[in-house]
């Protein structure tokens, strides 16, 4: 398999005028194309800036970031951050606008997008007029919509009621799986990384370092069914306490 | 659907404290006009000094007449309205360069604080002596008074722009003006709605400030001059004409609040869909 991106020995530090903090040490890991990846770890471990180094929105203090020639990223938050002023079309149009990429061409699959995802009949609606999930699979379209290659998921779920989040990520996985992307989904809920991913690694809290690696090998689509679900779920778990 | 007897009831009670509200408004209107006309008419209140209802109404038939009233009244109309949309919009474009540029932000931050809290009627004088005796000096100390409290409110309406909208429109790669546009000036207009209804009081009062320092047309120089001469019906009805426009300009800013809160607000309007 070829690797799209990765991160090679990179630390970060953050600077006030306080104090100087060390939020990750030396940490490397690879992404394979068409993969799903989780990154678990405790809260404030720095899971969230490692998506922003990856993204290119920050740059690591040292180390080397690497996402493959031509490869894009698309970045999607805890929230789904529709903006009320904006229809959903208008929306899930707003990456293409920023990029001057909208044209007829691209609003054309912007709608095709929509419909194929259950958000024809609501084009016109604003976002307060929709579900959580389904804002959350617009906000998932706007994305989609600048033709990311790497999905970068910034713990998409967490604002959720427990319910709506096991339909909304199943749904989103299956999603991004159809659309053939790589995904690195940031989550400190072990449950959801292991049904969602082909690997999770575990960070440790901060400084964040590299603890542990584990590959979900599980045949069934639904690996929330299988037995092996409690194995995996035991170990990391176990890794996070140590 | 036919509403249920308790729903009934709710909606008649409501609507019976409604007409009470507007009632009593009136009457108190009423009384108060009524006491003032009687007091004057008895010579329980000095007549010449308080005036009274119906010599202000005459009074007021008499200015109207001539058409001097109405030359007064759109005098200081306009002035309030330039004077006031020129505050909004220069302070809206300094407020811009504010969040623009943080380090020029950090350094007029203490200046700004003191001008807030100046009163700036103490700079109409010094004004007046640099614009001259002229409607331009009068439009400017306006200007004064509602420009700086404009470019407060916007700013901190700008700042306080959700971290993460702005970190969506820099991940797709969003510049710094389409971080202004497409979510700061949006999401800010709330606290922009907020700064035109005070810049209307304050624009009023840099307006009759400067009537009063200067000025041979207006309702503040209709005020200065009358009570020079003791013509206190003609001082109090500017008074009254003042209180119809402040009500007039407040009713028209809250049409506009309407209108852009309903493009920009994040109210909660109901779920409709085909399904």
């Amino acid at each position: 398999m070829q690797i799209v991106a990765g991160v090679k020995d990179i630390s970060l530090f953050y600077h006030s005028v306080s104090c100087e903090t060390e939020a990750i040490r030396n940490l490397s890991f690879d992404v394979e194309d068409g993969e799903f990846m989780s990154i678990v770890g405790p809260s404030g471990c720095g899971k969230s800036t490692l998506l922003s180094i990856l993204s290119g929105l920050l740059k690591p203090t040292s180390g080397k970031v690497y996402i493959k020639e031509g490869y894009k990223t698309g970045y999607m938050l805890q929230k789904d951050h529709l903006f009320e002023w904006r229809t959903i079309f208008s929306n899930a149009c707003l990456g293409l606008e920023i990029q001057k990429k909208l044209n007829d061409e691209s609003k054309d699959k912007v709608h095709m997008l929509l419909e194929k995802y259950g958000l024809k009949q609501c084009e016109s609606c604003h976002p307060s007029q929709l579900s959580g999930g389904m804002r959350q699979r617009a906000a998932l379209i706007r994305t989609l919509a600048t033709q990311p290659d790497i999905l970068l998921l910034d713990e998409p779920f967490s604002a959720l009621d427990y319910q709506t989040r096991l339909s909304v990520s199943e749904d989103i996985s299956r999603i991004i799986r159809a659309e053939k992307k790589t995904a690195i989904l940031v989550t400190h809920d072990i449950s959801e990384a292991i049904a969602l991913s082909d690997r999770v690694i575990v960070l440790s809290k901060r400084p964040a370092i590299l603890k542990s690696e584990f590959k979900i090998d599980i045949q069934s689509d639904n690996h929330r069914q299988s037995p092996k679900f409690r194995e995996y779920f035991d170990k990391i778990w176990k890794e996070l306490e140590k | 659907m036919k509403n249920s007897k308790e729903q009934e009831n709710f909606i008649r009670k409501m609507k019976k404290r409604h007409t009470m509200i507007k009632t009593c408004q009136f009457l108190f209107l009423f009384i108060f006009l009524a006491l003032w006309e009687i007091c004057s008419d008895t010579g329980l209140i000095n007549k010449f000094i308080f005036a009274s209802p119906s010599s202000i109404l005459l009074s007021a038939i008499d200015l109207a007449s001539d058409g001097t009233l109405f030359r007064h009244i759109f005098v200081t109309v306009f002035e309030t309205v330039i004077g006031f949309t020129s505050g909004t919009v220069l302070g809206t474009l300094i407020a811009v360069i504010l969040w623009w540029n943080g380090f020029i932000s950090d350094v007029s931050e203490p200046y700004l604080v003191v001008l807030n809290s100046l009163p700036k009627t103490a700079l109409a004088p010094i004004i007046i002596v640099w614009l001259g005796n002229n409607m331009k000096a009068i439009i400017a100390v306006a200007l004064m008074t509602s420009i700086v409290v404009t470019v407060l409110n916007v700013l901190n309406g700008f700042n306080s722009a959700d971290k993460d909208e702005i970190k969506l429109i820099r991940s797709f790669g969003g510049t710094k003006k389409q971080v202004l546009s497409k979510v700061v000036i949006p999401s800010s207009m709330p606290s922009f709605v907020n700064a035109l209804k005070i810049n209307v009081g304050l624009s009023f009062v840099g307006v009759i400030v400067g009537e009063f320092l200067t000025s041979k047309e207006g309702l503040g120089y209709m005020i200065v001059y009358n009570s020079q001469i003791f013509k206190m019906q003609n001082v109090m009805l500017s008074v009254v004409i003042l209180c119809i426009l402040a009500g007039l300009l407040y009713k028209a800013i809250q049409i506009l609040e309407n209108q852009i809160l309903k493009r920009f607000g994040r109210q909660v309007t109901k779920f409709r869909s085909d399904s």
